[in-house]
C-alpha cells in the first residue's frame, strides 16, 4: 500500500464516527495497541517535549526504508502516534521527507497537530521528516562511494 | 453604578450579563470551568469597550480638544475608582501595566535597581513562573539571592520555614495570594507583618484573588500589589501595579519614551511624577478605562455572597470527584479559592482534558506555568477546574458525569 493508500484508509476508518467521543475511543484503542518502544530507547536524546505530554521516537533506517517505534505518556497522543506510524512507518526516505499529511485534516485531528498545541506531536513529525531526510542523504553519499 | 445598594446575587441573573456563556461547542453547551486562565466580561465591559472605541477614541494627556479631554478624564477616573477599590492612599498609586506579569517585571527592573549583590529575594514554592523568572533575571544582574520557602503537601507555605528565611539581608518576599494551581489562599497579611520585622518590602501577586475577595492595600500593609484585568472581567493586555507613594517616588523609571517625561533635553531628562513616570508611551486607554468598569460591575455585590457561592461550588465539586477511585486532589488546604486541581492515577492529565473538551467543558490541564510545583508533587500536572460565581452546580454535575466517561474510556 503506498503512503498515499495508507491514509485514504484512515480516513474510511474515522469516516463511521460520528461522535467526538467514538472518536477519541477508537484513538484510545489504537494508543493501547501501540507497540511500545523499549524502556531502555527512552533515552533523552529521543525524548521530544511537550508542553503538555512527552513523546519519545526512536527512527531507524534499513533496505532502503523508515522505521518508527514511538511513544507517549498520555494515551491519546500515543493513539494519534499510532496513526502517524501507520502512514510513515515503512516507508521510503524520499517519500516521507516530501509527504503531505492530509489524513489529519479529513478526520479532524489537526489540532492535535497544530504548533501551539504544545503535545510534542508537531516536533515529533518535523523530526520523522528530518531522519528521513538524514537517511537520504547518508544514503546518496553511500551510493556515489 | 451606584455600589452603596448592593445587587442581588442571582446567578441566573449574572449569567445573563455573560455573552459568551451563551454557546454551544461541539454540540454542547459550553461549560466555562477555565477561570483561572481568564474569565469571561460581562456586557457592561462589551460595551464600554464599543463605546470608547466608537465614540470616544483619543489620546490622553496631550490633547487640548475635546475627545482627548474625554478620553483622559475617563482613563483617570478608571484610576481614581480603582484607587478607592483597592484602598489606596491616592490613584498615584496605581500603576496601568499590561498585566500581572508585567507589574512584576517592573518592580524587579526598578525596584531591582535599588538593590545589591547579596541581598535576598524570597518567594515559596507555589509561584507562578512570572513571580519566579524575573527574580532570576534580577539576580544574575544584580548578584543577589533568590530563596524559596517551602511548602507542605497539603500546598501551605511552612511558616516556620518562612520565618527561618527571614533576616536583615531580606529585602523583599514576592509571595502570591491564592495559588493559581493549588487554590491556596496564603496568610498574606501575618507574612507582610513578619517581613516588614526585618526591614523587608512585600510584594502580592493578586493575580488570583482580585476576582474573588476584596483587596484593601491599607489593611494589608503590602508594598507593591499586582493583578491582571483579564482575570476579573476586564480586558486583556491591561493590568494594575499598586505601590506604596514614598517607594515608587524612590525607584526610577522603567521604560523610557513619551507621557513619563517632563522636559527633555539632549543632556537631561527630568522625569514626570507618579504614576505617569511609569507609564510610558501611549497606554492602552480602552484597557485602562475598561477595567474599572470591570471592576464596578463586580463591586456591584457583595463580595461575601459571591465567595460563599464559589466555595459551595468548590466543596460541591471536590466532595464528587473524590468518589472516585484512584483520584487525588492536589492542594489539600482548609483555606483555599474555588480552584479544584486533581489528578487520577493512571490518567494523563492530557488525556482528561482532551475528552472534557470534546463534551463541552472547559478546564485547564499541564503544569499551569508552575513547574517547580509540579516537580514537588512529582506529576507531570493536573487537570484544574477553576470556578467563578457565574457558574453552577448544574454544571459541575454535567462535569462530574463527563469525568466519570472519561474515567471509563482512559482506565
Ligand atoms: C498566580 C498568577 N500569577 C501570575 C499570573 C500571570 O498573569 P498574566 O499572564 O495575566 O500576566 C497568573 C496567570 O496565569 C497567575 O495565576
Amino acid at each position: 500500500m503506498t503512503l498515499e493508500e495508507k491514509q485514504k484508509e484512515i480516513v474510511e476508518d474515522f469516516a463511521i464516527y460520528d461522535d467526538w467521543m467514538e472518536k477519541y475511543e477508537y484513538i484510545i484503542e489504537l494508543g493501547r495497541d501501540l507497540p511500545i518502544i523499549e524502556e531502555e530507547k527512552k533515552t533523552k536524546d529521543r525524548i521530544i517535549e511537550g508542553c503538555q505530554s512527552q513523546v519519545w521516537l526512536d527512527s531507524s533506517f534499513a533496505d532502503g526504508k523508515m522505521h518508527f517505534k514511538a511513544d507517549s505518556d498520555a494515551i491519546i497522543t500515543k493513539g494519534i502516534i499510532g496513526l502517524l506510524i501507520r502512514v510513515l512507518d515503512d516507508e521510503k526516505p524520499e517519500d516521507i521527507a516530501k509527504c503531505d499529511l492530509h489524513f489529519i485534516q479529513e478526520i479532524g485531528l489537526h489540532e492535535h497537530l497544530s504548533p501551539t498545541r504544545s503535545n510534542g506531536l508537531a516536533s515529533m513529525v518535523k523530526k520523522m521528516k528530518m531522519s528521513a531526510l538524514k537517511a537520504l542523504t547518508t544514503n546518496d553519499s553511500e551510493q556515489k562511494a | 453604578m451606584d455600589s452603596t445598594i448592593k445587587r442581588k446575587f442571582s446567578v441566573r441573573e449574572i449569567r445573563e450579563d455573560f455573552p459568551a456563556l451563551r454557546q454551544t461547542i461541539y454540540g454542547k453547551n459550553l461549560i466555562y470551568f477555565d477561570n483561572g486562565a481568564t474569565s469571561q466580561k460581562p456586557q457592561y465591559v462589551l460595551d464600554a469597550i464599543n463605546q470608547y472605541y466608537s465614540k470616544d477614541n483619543a489620546n490622553i494627556h496631550r490633547g487640548v480638544h475635546h475627545l482627548s479631554q474625554k478620553a483622559t478624564s475617563e482613563y483617570e477616573a478608571s484610576r481614581k475608582f480603582i484607587a478607592a477599590y483597592l484602598n489606596a492612599k491616592s490613584s498615584d498609586e496605581i500603576i496601568f501595566t499590561k498585566g500581572t506579569t508585567d507589574g512584576i517585571n517592573l518592580v524587579a527592573s526598578s525596584f531591582g535597581h535599588l538593590l545589591n549583590a547579596g541581598e535576598e529575594i524570597l518567594i515559596s514554592a507555589m509561584e507562578h513562573h512570572s513571580n519566579i523568572v524575573p527574580w532570576q533575571m534580577l539576580c544574575e544582574r544584580k548578584g543577589c539571592v533568590l530563596k524559596v520557602i517551602p511548602i507542605n503537601k497539603k500546598g501551605e507555605i511552612i511558616q516556620d520555614e518562612y520565618e527561618k528565611l527571614l533576616s536583615s539581608k531580606t529585602k523583599l518576599v514576592a509571595v502570591t495570594h491564592i495559588s493559581n494551581s493549588l487554590g491556596t489562599i496564603n496568610p498574606i497579611k501575618e507574612m507582610i507583618q513578619k517581613a516588614h520585622v526585618v526591614g523587608a518590602k512585600v510584594l502580592i501577586d493578586g493575580a488570583q484573588s482580585i476576582q474573588h475577595d476584596k483587596i484593601d492595600v491599607k489593611d494589608l500593609d503590602c508594598d507593591f500589589f499586582v493583578f491582571s484585568g483579564h482575570k476579573v472581567f476586564g480586558p486583556t493586555g491591561i493590568g494594575v501595579l499598586y505601590g506604596k507613594e514614598a517607594l515608587l517616588d524612590r525607584m526610577p523609571p522603567y521604560q523610557g519614551g513619551g507621557d513619563m517625561i517632563l522636559k527633555v533635553t539632549f543632556d537631561k531628562t527630568t522625569y514626570n511624577e507618579l504614576p505617569y513616570k511609569f507609564e510610558a508611551g501611549t497606554p492602552h486607554i480602552a484597557g485602562g478605562i475598561c477595567l474599572g468598569k470591570a471592576l464596578e460591575y463586580l463591586n456591584q455585590f457583595d463580595i461575601e455572597s459571591i465567595k460563599k457561592h464559589e466555595t459551595e461550588l468548590a466543596d460541591y465539586a471536590q466532595d464528587l470527584l473524590l468518589t472516585f477511585e484512584d483520584m487525588n486532589i492536589i492542594g489539600e488546604s482548609k483555606k483555599k479559592t474555588s480552584v479544584v486541581s486533581f489528578i487520577v492515577d493512571g490518567i494523563h492529565p492530557f488525556d482528561m482534558g482532551t475528552l472534557l473538551d470534546k463534551q463541552g467543558i472547559a478546564v485547564r490541564t499541564g503544569h499551569h506555568c508552575t513547574q517547580p510545583l509540579m516537580d514537588f508533587y512529582k506529576i507531570p500536572g493536573t487537570v484544574r477546574a477553576s470556578f467563578a460565581f457565574y457558574n453552577t452546580k448544574e454544571e459541575i454535575d454535567t462535569f462530574i458525569a463527563a469525568v466519570e466517561k472519561s474515567i471509563g474510556m482512559l482506565k
